[in-house]
């Protein structure tokens, strides 16, 4: 069996704005697969993942599992409660085992950044990044994309995206940014300077700290999550004042463009970033997003793993 | 079609060199309109039938059978639709998929009589992988294979009901079939040139 060197997705840069709208019109594709009454195609049968999560996720762990399964491919699940990480085992250790075992994936989400790039010197199969620290989300980055060309239709390049809340500790916020200004979308940040990175330097961005003054002017109001376990750290004076000042309440959800949308990377703390009401409206688009998440994992999963040569082949068509 | 700079030449890029012009305009609609007969004849009439085109070239095909065979039987509406089969065939990683061509099944197809339509039939792994694919949108009554050339070399025991024409050829040889007609050519490395 040759094997071609795995290809991995780490961050956003390693797609750049064509490899980003290669992987929107695949994903293309796999929403038609989902509409089926079966949804499933032997794609990447004989294929293994694993999801390695050494932090908690519903969505994204949940997400890529059935995306895996809908292409046929085999999954194995890690979670660090249960191994033997609690014996101590090393994160180099625990990869290599799992390895040995024949796997042609690893989705990999760990607190510490950069995780993916070490594992990808460590073992030979292809690793997605599902969350690396305060890094990168890279899948989220694309299914966002990717709801956002569906519901809006309209090109990146005239759109101006709005990135609210605490961007200082999201990977969700730094993915989306690089996918959208790649292709060529407006973004502005948002949020009180304490929740902004230290230094914004190489972000091709434009920043503000009065969201009343940004919201008439938005196509997409992103919203993220307030990371309530980071309160201890007095980065805002109180929840109730940020969600006066930076939640989207219904007065501005009101005043934002008719078409506009409102989106979440969940989960979402009703009534503190987002007003209850607010995530229920129409143009809410925020499940869709979890939908489409399935799509663009599989999407990804595909790309990645249907690219090399299967032993079983012979010769190809015309 | 850009793909990133690690994804290797898909087979079949290159520059086409067109040899020698099998058919022409005329002689592939005449092929078509005959085709269309055959396909009436064979199911009496158009009841339950359904053209599915392979994308991407059978698409164009199966829209054109679909007009053939409007003016052949007008009192029944023609039923069409496209299938992309990238996701079942048995060469995964051997080509690349091709963005944009999304499946559209319009009707369910249980108990039809499909009619599967391509422009150039050669091995047959194609219509294997449509034939898997198929069983996911239904069980048909029947499932017929038209083409506007068959080529022969065939590597699975697949044959076609209705043929354009058929046409010897080496494999080393590349067959593009359109409206405009059907060529003979091959490809030469180098950068891809217009599908």
């Amino acid at each position: 069996m040759t094997r071609a060197a795995a290809r991995h997705l780490r961050s956003i840069t390693e797609l750049g704005a064509d490899g980003i709208i290669e992987l929107l019109e695949l994903t293309d594709h796999m929403v038609e697969v989902n509409r089926r009454p079966i949804p499933k195609v032997p794609a990447l049968r004989g294929r293994t993942v694993v999801s390695l999560f050494y932090e908690d996720s519903t969505r994204t762990r949940l997400s890529f599992e059935t995306a895996a399964k809908r292409l046929s491919a085999d999954t194995m699940s890690f979670s660090v409660g249960t191994s033997s990480v609690k014996k101590g085992e090393s994160l180099r250790d625990t990869v290599e085992t799992i390895e040995a075992m024949g796997i042609d994936a690893v989705v990999v989400r760990h607190a510490s950044a950069g995780v993916p790039w070490q594992l990808s010197q460590w073992i030979d199969a292809a690793v997605v990044n599902a969350g690396d620290g305060w890094h990168e989300h890279p899948t989220q980055a694309l299914l966002d994309c990717y709801t956002i060309r569906t519901e809006l239709g309209r090109p990146f390049e005239d759109l101006h995206v709005a990135i609210v809340g605490d961007v200082k500790h999201s990977r969700v916020a730094r993915s989306d940014v690089l996918a959208l200004r790649a292709l060529g979308a407006r973004v502005t940040l948002v949020a009180p300077p304490t929740l902004l990175p230290p230094s914004l330097e190489g972000w091709d961005v434009e920043v503000s700290h009065d969201l009343d003054d940004v919201v008439a002017t938005v196509d997409v109001a992103y919203v993220l999550r307030m990371q309530l376990e980071r309160q201890e750290q007095a980065l805002v004076p109180t929840l109730r004042e940020y969600a006066t000042c930076f939640g989207l309440t219904p007065a501005r959800a009101a005043r934002l463009p008719g078409h506009a949308l409102i989106m979440h990377p969940g989960p979402m703390n009703r009534g503190v970033e987002i007003a209850p009401e607010v995530a229920d409206l129409p143009r809410a688009v925020i499940t869709k997003q979890v939908a489409n998440g399935v799509a663009v994992r599989m999407a990804v999963l595909f790309w990645l793993l249907g690219s090399e040569p299967t032993p079983s082949t012979s010769g190809g068509d015309e | 079609m850009s793909s990133p700079a690690r994804r290797p030449t898909p087979p079949g890029g290159g520059v086409f060199h067109v040899r020698t012009q099998v058919l022409g305009p005329d002689d592939v609609r005449r092929a078509i309109t005959r085709i269309g007969h055959e396909i009436a004849e064979h199911n009496k009439g158009l009841d339950g039938v359904v053209l599915v085109g392979l994308q991407r070239g059978g698409v164009w095909l199966a829209e054109a059978l679909a007009a053939a065979l409007a003016r052949i039987e007008p009192a029944t509406p023609v039923l069409w639709g496209r299938l992309d089969v990238s996701l079942y065939r048995d060469d995964i990683g051997l080509r690349p998929v091709v963005p944009g061509a999304v499946t559209d099944i319009p009707v369910p197809l249980d108990g039809a009589h499909v009619v599967l339509v391509d422009d150039v039939l050669f091995t047959g792994r194609t219509v294997r992988a449509a034939l898997d694919a198929l069983s996911d949108y239904g069980r048909p009554r029947t499932v017929q294979l038209a083409v506007l050339v068959d080529r022969g070399h065939r590597e699975l025991p697949i044959r076609p009901d209705y043929v354009g024409k058929n046409l010897p050829t080496s494999r080393a040889e590349t067959v593009r079939a359109t409206a405009e007609g059907v060529v003979i050519g091959e490809l030469v490395a180098g950068e891809e040139g217009p599908a």
